[in-house]
């Protein structure tokens, strides 16, 4: 029987995704590999023994034993200050996964994705949208990102690169750049009927974000006519970490 | 001791003795689920229990509430970490539904409206440990926490607790269920930290 074991996790980069996000890449001695969309545990221990853990989603394919994580700065969190604030390079935690069978896409499918990103629930899609690209596949993939304003993007630079059979939409909930086309609010009806596939496509639809959005991103989707198997959704509880 | 993050105190939050290991108290009420949420009318839902000899006892909604009903207080723990104390929820013990069952196996699955399974020893369902909650905290219960009716087995993990059931089947082998074939734990004992398959 496969087993999960707490591995050591050395910090070898870090890049800052958002005033309160950032990026952190791992090296993993024994990483045994990972399908996009996984997550995996990280746990912190104190000099006087005291732990902590928590899930969060892996960001890239792996790169043999390196792999990458973004983590969101929550503000009552336990976890995520020191990820996001503490944490230098050659420090170390702990990592067991990778974790869930479910939330996840191979490169061997062949329908068509339609990525939907609340806020830090990019993470995962973007691990789908770097497979793609790794595998060299054709899959179409759309992405519908939403997010409170132009600042809160992760990833900004590598998701301007034009990227064949990519195609993203930003969706402002509070403040848009100037001049953007559509007002700032929540995701509609019409945003995903736009931006994303038609039902009869049967696209593989995957929402990840915190639990209201998801919520309503995936009764619009159902709406649209898609169907409740070909809809897989992540949900952030309103702490998390 | 594991090793140690250089720098890393931690809020050292209430909990105590209470926290199973590896989880930490919530006060919210965190969602997680797979999917959309299934949109289940009261006037066609119905709670089943399928025996080993192919015998089905039905329950419609005005059934199940007209059942003696009880308000468990209990401490729900969800596999990713969070851990909510005294939850207050009203509805059936199973014991209750059971009375009339006649079966002889050790296994149950459980399914739900939406395609959701998960699997348990029937003897976690049965003696007090288990209900088909649908009020919570004094309010129907909302769909997006499994409403109209969920399982409460608050001794395991609350993936185990399943959403918008809607039936029991007995079976004389153990047939695991969504999360227990995607790698989470068969059993699922907080106390015993069994959150992913050979924990």
């Amino acid at each position: 029987m496969r087993r999960l074991i707490w591995r050591a996790a050395t910090l070898v980069e870090v890049r800052a995704e958002t005033a309160t996000a950032r990026t952190l890449v791992l090296d993993v001695p024994g990483w045994p590999g990972h399908l996009a969309g996984q997550h995996l545990d990280v746990r912190l221990t104190a000099d006087d023994g005291y732990s902590a853990q928590r899930s969060y989603s892996l960001a890239a394919p792996a790169d043999g034993e390196r792999i990458e994580l973004t983590v969101e700065l929550v503000d009552d969190g336990e976890v995520s200050p020191y990820l996001t604030e503490v944490i230098e390079v050659g420090d170390q935690v702990e990592v067991r996964g990778p974790v869930g069978g479910w939330f996840v896409w191979r490169p061997e499918s062949r329908a068509p994705v339609l990525l939907v990103a609340g806020g830090s629930g990019i993470v995962p899609l973007m691990a789908m949208i770097r497979a793609r690209r790794l595998a060299g596949s054709r899959t179409p993939f759309r992405l519908l990102y939403s997010l409170r304003d132009p600042g809160r993007r992760y990833y900004a630079a590598e998701l301007r690169r034009p990227e064949p059979g990519l195609d993203i939409t930003y969706l402002y909930t509070r403040t848009t750049p100037e001049d953007w086309p559509r007002k700032a609010g929540r995701v509609m009806l019409g945003d995903l009927a736009e931006s994303g596939w038609p039902a009869d496509f049967e696209p593989d639809c995957y929402v990840c974000g915190p639990t209201g959005f998801v919520e309503v991103a995936a009764d619009l989707l159902l709406d649209l006519g898609h169907a409740p198997e070909h809809v897989r959704t992540e949900r952030f509880g309103p702490s998390g970490g | 001791m594991g090793i140690i993050s250089r720098g890393f105190r931690g809020r050292r939050t209430e909990g105590g003795d209470r926290l199973p290991p590896g989880q930490y108290l919530e006060h919210g009420f965190p969602v997680l689920s797979a999917g959309p949420t299934p949109r289940v009318p009261l006037d066609r839902w119905e709670f089943a229990i399928d025996t080993e000899t192919g015998q089905t006892h039905r329950w419609t909604w005005p059934e199940l509430t007209a059942l003696p009903a009880e308000t468990p207080t209990v401490d729900i723990h969800c596999v990713t970490k969070w851990s909510k104390f005294d939850t207050n929820w009203e509805g059936v013990s199973l014991d209750t539904l059971f009375e009339d069952v006649e079966t002889s196996v050790e296994y149950a699955q459980v399914y739900s409206y939406g395609g959701y399974t998960t699997n348990l020893p029937l003897e976690d369902l049965l003696d007090g440990k288990a209900w088909l909650a649908y009020r919570y905290d004094g309010e129907e219960l909302e769909p997006r926490h499994g409403g109209p009716v969920r399982l409460l087995v608050p001794h395991l993990y609350f993936w185990k607790s399943a959403k918008w059931v809607r039936g029991i089947r007995l079976t004389n082998e153990d047939w695991p269920g969504f999360w227990e074939t995607a790698g989470y734990h068969n059993y699922g004992d907080p106390w015993r930290e069994q959150r992913y398959e050979g924990d």
